[in-house]
This record gives structure tokens, C-alpha cells and sequence, in this order.
């Protein structure tokens, strides 16, 4: 099968950002899919430390320090954007009025709760930030991921084993070689990459995959 | 008269204490007011318990006064970054001792305080890790886990121009914590790029209002820019 690269894999999350919506980017792989939105639809990007209407990064040399995303980069402010305190951003989170946020995963099970802030290592120095308010606050949270580890480990799994993020927050899973829609009922395939089947994705999970109405591939 | 401007940085932070707990605002380097902090480092207090979203960035603000080992306790959202080397030092060591927020409900309880509420429900954490030993509810079919307040006997924050009154304004994202702090503290010290003559700020444009503010020192914006060349 023709896996996708991880841009490939932002370019399909973007087609499915709607005209109008808000949106927050997680730090990291999901940041890529503010490269591919659609300039034809009116999205406005959230950063939790205070900006709606997040532009691209500056020119060299127009850099701003008091001008940065969540990630700490300089970013740029577009026309009609605003600037606020951190309450205000995260009532913006918590609150549901973020339509869309797309965040990273360790693993995602499948009744689509998410663990993506701790692996839970010895030694490691543990960091939340605002991954807990987005993954629950939003009104909708997608992740992108592979759907493997490095090491060949599903990442959708029955029940994380990592510490977790939010439970039952994920709807929807982007991967290099599938789709997945998550809910109470487990996991379905909603569109494969050319050359893949359901038998290969259960396969490559180990998970009772079902086919969602109107499969794709 | 209500003057609440003071000559310096160091006459700002003058009854700093040994073990206070000292909320900082900034996100990284937007708004951290370093030279509040370096006058902090100068008066030579230590067992400091530090409220802030990071743990320190690079070799200013607040980096430099865990690297000075003045801070006992950080309690923040995102600690582990490229540059908290002098964080990670010393937590390894274990001579500092971390408590680890989601940053919505760092924000949510430094603002429960600033707004005088007991105590928070909030989704953020629930089921997790980080509610574990917390009182949790279920209301209306949501799972919501007890927070408390989180209050402080100092906040350092930074703002671009404030008056004699203490009112306030910020610059882009530098604004983040720094309003929110400003309620929750006993005693809040602003520094700022300029002090403007009383009147001269826009009332409908200011962020913090004075009530909230018990100190404005200015600090002109040059040394800022030292700062970031000593930071890249």
C-alpha cells in the first residue's frame, strides 16, 4: 500500500477544516496543517497563549518577541486578528468555542481516548501545557499520528497504556494509511490509502475494524 | 495623590521574601519581566515557590534565578522545553520540586483567586493522572475534578505602558498571564517599557486596571533587547 508522508497526511486534515472555522493547531505534526488550508475558506488559527487569526511565520528579519505561537516561534498577526490574556484563551478552549483542534498522539484507543503528554519514563520531566484543555474543550479534536510506531506498534489501540490526556475526547484519527472514526462503539474506517484493505488495517492494529458507511479509498 | 510608580527595580522588589510564593507572568520570553527578576537575584531571597506557565528559558528571567538556586517549588504547565537546561538540572537533582498544571486550570485558578472563588470544577485533567487524590463530580453528565485557588504574595508581570495609577497595557502575546496574575496577588509589581502622565492611556483600551496593581516601575525597552541578544 502507498502510505502517506506526514505532509500528505496535513494536506488531507486540512480539506476537512470548514469556511469559518476556528481552529487550533497542537504543537508539532499538527502545525503542518496550516500549510495546506484552503486560501478560498475564511479559517481563523487559535493559539492558546492569545491570538485568533494566526498568521504564517514572518519574513527574516521581521521577527517580533512578543509575537510568538504556542510553540514559541514567531508568528504574524492577520487582518482582523486579536489578542488576548490566558483566561479569556482558554474559556475559548474549554468552553467549546474552538471548532476544530488537531492534535499529536502517542496512542488514541479506540472509544477515542487520547494519551499524548507523558510516556511515563523514568527520568522523563513531565509537560501538559495545554494539551488537556484542547483535547476536551474542542468541539471536535482530531489527531494526526502514524499509525505505527517506530518499532511496528499499533498507536490505535483497545485501551492506552501511556498516561492519558482526556478520555472519550477523539473523534477522528488521520493516519499515513487510513481514517478512522472513533466513538463508544470502537473504531471504524471511513478512507484507506490506494492498495490498502480492511483486512490489512485489522492486521496491522490487531483491532475488530468495522467499515464506516461510505468507505473511501 | 496615588503614586504607584517606583524609582527602580530593585526599590520594586525591596520586601521580597525569604519563601514568599511569587507569581511570574510570561510565556516563555513574551512578558517575563527580567529585569524585575534580576533584582530579585540581587536581593539574595531563596525558598521560593514560583507560579508560572514555563520553568525558565535560556540564561534570563526566571532560568537565572533557578540556575542561582533560589526556587524551591515551580509550579507551571510546560516545564521541559530546548532551553530549560537550568530547570532540568536541577530537578534531576532534586533540588526543586515541581507541580504540574494543565495550563487552563493554572489559569483558571490563578484567576478563581484573583476573583475572590473558593474553588473551580473543571473539566480540564479529569480521569487523568493529574486529578488523582481530587475531588470529582459529575454534572450534567460531564466529569469535572475540584481545583483550588491559587494565590501568591507576589506577582512580577510585565506590560508595555502603565500609569501612576497602575493601570495597564500589554504588547501582542506578552499579555497572556499577566492580568489574570495581577488580580491574584497581595502585592503586584508591573514593569514597564514607559510610564505615561495620568490620562494619557485610553480608558477603553486598558487591560489591567490599577485596582489590581500595587507597583509600576519602568524599565526602558533598550535592556529588553540586551536580554534577547544574551538569550540567542
Amino acid at each position: 500500500m502507498k502510505r502517506l508522508d506526514r505532509r500528505q497526511i496535513a494536506a488531507r486534515v486540512a480539506q476537512d477544516i470548514e469556511e469559518g472555522a476556528y481552529v487550533n493547531l497542537g504543537i508539532g505534526l499538527p502545525t503542518l496543517v496550516a500549510d495546506f488550508l484552503p486560501t478560498d475558506r475564511d479559517i481563523l488559527l487559535h493559539s492558546e497563549n492569545g491570538v485568533l487569526g494566526m498568521g504564517p511565520a514572518p519574513q527574516p528579519g521581521e521577527e517580533d518577541p512578543d509575537l510568538i505561537n504556542a510553540g514559541k516561534q514567531p508568528v504574524t498577526l492577520l487582518v482582523g486578528g486579536s489578542y488576548f490574556h490566558h483566561a479569556d484563551s482558554f474559556a475559548m478552549m474549554r468552553g467549546g468555542h474552538i471548532d476544530v483542534c488537531v492534535l499529536g498522539a502517542f496512542q488514541v484507543s479506540t472509544r477515542g481516548d487520547l494519551a499524548n503528554w507523558h510516556t511515563g519514563e523514568e527520568g522523563a520531566i513531565p509537560a501538559v501545557g495545554g494539551a488537556m484543555d484542547l483535547a476536551i474543550g474542542a468541539k471536535r479534536t482530531f489527531v494526526m499520528m502514524e499509525l505505527q510506531t517506530r518499532a511496528g506498534a499499533s498507536k490505535l489501540v483497545k485501551a492506552c497504556t501511556y498516561p492519558l490526556t482526556g478520555l472519550a475526547c477523539v473523534s477522528r484519527v488521520y493516519t499515513d494509511v487510513a481514517i478512522f472514526e472513533l466513538g463508544l462503539d470502537g473504531a471504524s474506517v471511513s478512507e484507506m490509502v490506494e492498495g490498502c484493505t480492511i483486512e490489512a488495517l485489522r492486521a496491522l492494529t490487531g483491532l475488530p475494524l468495522t467499515l464506516a458507511p461510505s468507505t473511501a479509498s | 495623590m496615588i503614586d504607584k510608580s517606583v524609582e527602580s527595580a530593585q526599590a520594586a522588589v525591596a520586601d521580597l521574601f525569604d519563601g514568599a510564593s511569587i507569581l511570574v507572568g510570561g510565556f516563555g520570553t513574551a512578558g517575563m519581566p527580567n529585569e524585575l527578576i534580576d533584582a530579585l537575584i540581587d536581593r539574595n531571597v531563596g525558598d521560593l515557590t514560583i507560579i508560572s506557565n514555563n520553568a525558565g528559558n535560556g540564561e534570563a528571567g526566571l532560568a537565572a534565578l533557578i540556575r542561582e538556586g533560589r526556587v524551591r517549588k515551580v509550579v507551571c504547565s510546560f516545564p521541559r522545553q530546548s532551553d530549560s537546561h537550568h530547570f532540568d538540572a536541577a530537578f534531576r537533582a532534586g533540588t526543586i520540586e515541581l507541580e504540574l498544571v494543565p495550563q487552563g486550570n493554572l489559569a483558571a485558578r490563578i484567576h478563581a483567586a484573583g476573583a475572590g472563588l473558593g474553588a473551580i470544577f473543571t473539566p480540564t485533567g479529569y480521569g487523568t493522572q493529574l486529578a488523582e487524590g481530587k475531588e470529582s463530580r459529575i454534572i450534567d453528565g460531564k466529569g469535572y475534578v475540584l481545583e483550588m485557588p491559587i494565590h501568591a504574595d507576589f506577582a512580577l508581570i510585565k506590560g508595555t505602558v502603565g500609569d501612576r495609577w497602575g493601570n495597564l497595557m500589554y504588547r501582542k502575546t506578552a499579555r497572556n498571564f499577566g492580568p489574570i496574575m495581577a488580580m491574584a496577588a497581595r502585592t503586584t509589581i508591573a514593569q514597564v517599557s514607559q510610564i505615561a502622565p495620568l490620562g494619557s492611556l485610553d480608558p477603553e483600551a486598558i487591560m489591567t486596571p490599577g485596582i489590581f496593581v500595587q507597583r509600576v516601575v519602568a524599565v526602558p525597552p533598550k535592556s529588553d533587547q540586551a536580554h534577547l541578544e544574551q538569550a540567542a
